[in-house]
């Protein structure tokens, strides 16, 4: 089954520099239907009210950090199957671990190119 | 021997000088009567006692000595002046990348809007470009991360030298020991240096715009 690039991307990160790149990473690989979310409670928020096929999350944001919001997705029954990239700088292994436990769908470290975030989104979602 | 009976030898002893000489006694006679009173009281002491009370003077020189030597150093000055500039200054880089990333990302952006216009190898060629401009700017990120780790590091030391004021209190230096703060040290040093002169940057807030260093310039003439 091919993805379908029309499906709506939310990405997360309290730096909106951050949040610049990955949409226009994002827009070059063919994604144009991107929301953007600083924290992890308001990509709660958007999440129950919106339909995301994919969510690109920092790690350490506030109030709510990319762990939480991971955590609250996969303990909501609808939200539950959402694809979920942790994009973080946070690159020691007990951090991957607890992500991994989490439920998370792939994990990118920071600095990250293109390449990586492409692969990442295929393993996820298949090819595209 | 106590207390009370050191209170009472002592209290013989001026009876008899005040019988002996009234209220007025001369100097090496108050002087023989602390040598005998010690005299006395050091019979009562063994080697321990007197090796605790000369460990114990040792420990009180010392800290002395360390209080002196920690006010000298100006841990207020540290607190007050290096730490909140390094601080202020650590900012002030984070925002000058970050305006920085953003001015580049608008010019990529503005590119890319151009690739309608291009024929498609060209285009393909502009596009691989600007994915590697936007993969550089990943470093503004990890920079500010980097740099907001190194402020709280700042900040923990700047509380413990806090703790280390109020434990040792505001203790005088000796005047030798003290060196003038930045700006009484500046003052004092009429001849300005080239190194004076290199001071770099200045901080937004601080620093004059070209408006400003313009009419300076108009002034001299």
């Amino acid at each position: 089954m091919s993805v379908d690039k029309n499906m709506n991307v939310l990405i997360v990160d309290d730096y909106k520099t951050m949040l610049r790149i990955i949409r226009n990473l994002l827009r070059q690989l063919g994604f144009i239907n991107i929301e953007e979310a600083t924290d992890g409670s308001m990509a709660l928020q958007m999440m129950r009210e919106g339909n995301f096929g994919l969510v690109i999350s920092d790690w350490n944001m506030e109030p709510m950090t990319g762990l939480q919001l991971l955590r609250e997705v996969r303990a909501d029954a609808k939200l539950k199957p959402t694809p979920f990239i942790m994009v973080t700088a946070e690159s020691k292994s007990e951090n991957v671990i607890a992500a991994k436990e989490a439920g998370v769908s792939n994990y990118i470290v920071k600095p990250f190119n293109a390449e990586t975030l492409k692969a990442k989104m295929v393993s996820v979602l298949g090819e595209f | 021997m106590s207390a009370g009976k050191i209170d009472k030898d002592l209290a013989l002893r001026l009876d008899e000088l005040r019988r002996e000489h009234g209220d007025t006694v001369r100097l090496d006679r108050v002087a023989e009567v602390v040598r005998s009173l010690l005299s006395t009281m050091s019979g009562d002491l063994d080697a321990k006692d007197i090796r605790l009370y000369q460990e114990l003077e040792a420990l009180a020189n010392y800290i002395h000595a360390a209080r002196a030597e920690i006010a000298a150093l100006r841990p207020d000055e540290i607190q007050n002046h290096y730490i909140a500039s390094a601080t202020d200054e650590l900012d002030a880089i984070v925002g000058a990348t970050e305006s920085a990333t953003n001015e580049i990302l608008d010019a990529c952006e503005q590119l890319e809007t151009m690739l309608t216009d291009l024929p498609p190898e060209m285009g393909q060629r502009l596009t691989d470009a600007t994915t590697r401009i936007y993969e550089a700017c990943n470093f503004q990120d990890i920079t500010g991360q980097r740099i907001t780790k190194v402020v709280r590091a700042l900040k923990h030391i700047e509380q413990k030298i806090e703790a280390l004021v109020a434990a040792f209190g505001p203790a005088e230096p000796t005047a030798e020991a003290t060196p003038p703060p930045p700006e009484a040290a500046a003052d004092e040093v009429k001849q300005v240096t080239d190194e004076d002169l290199l001071n770099g940057p200045q901080l937004p807030e601080r620093a004059s715009r070209q408006a400003d260093i313009d009419a300076l310039f108009a002034s001299f003439d």
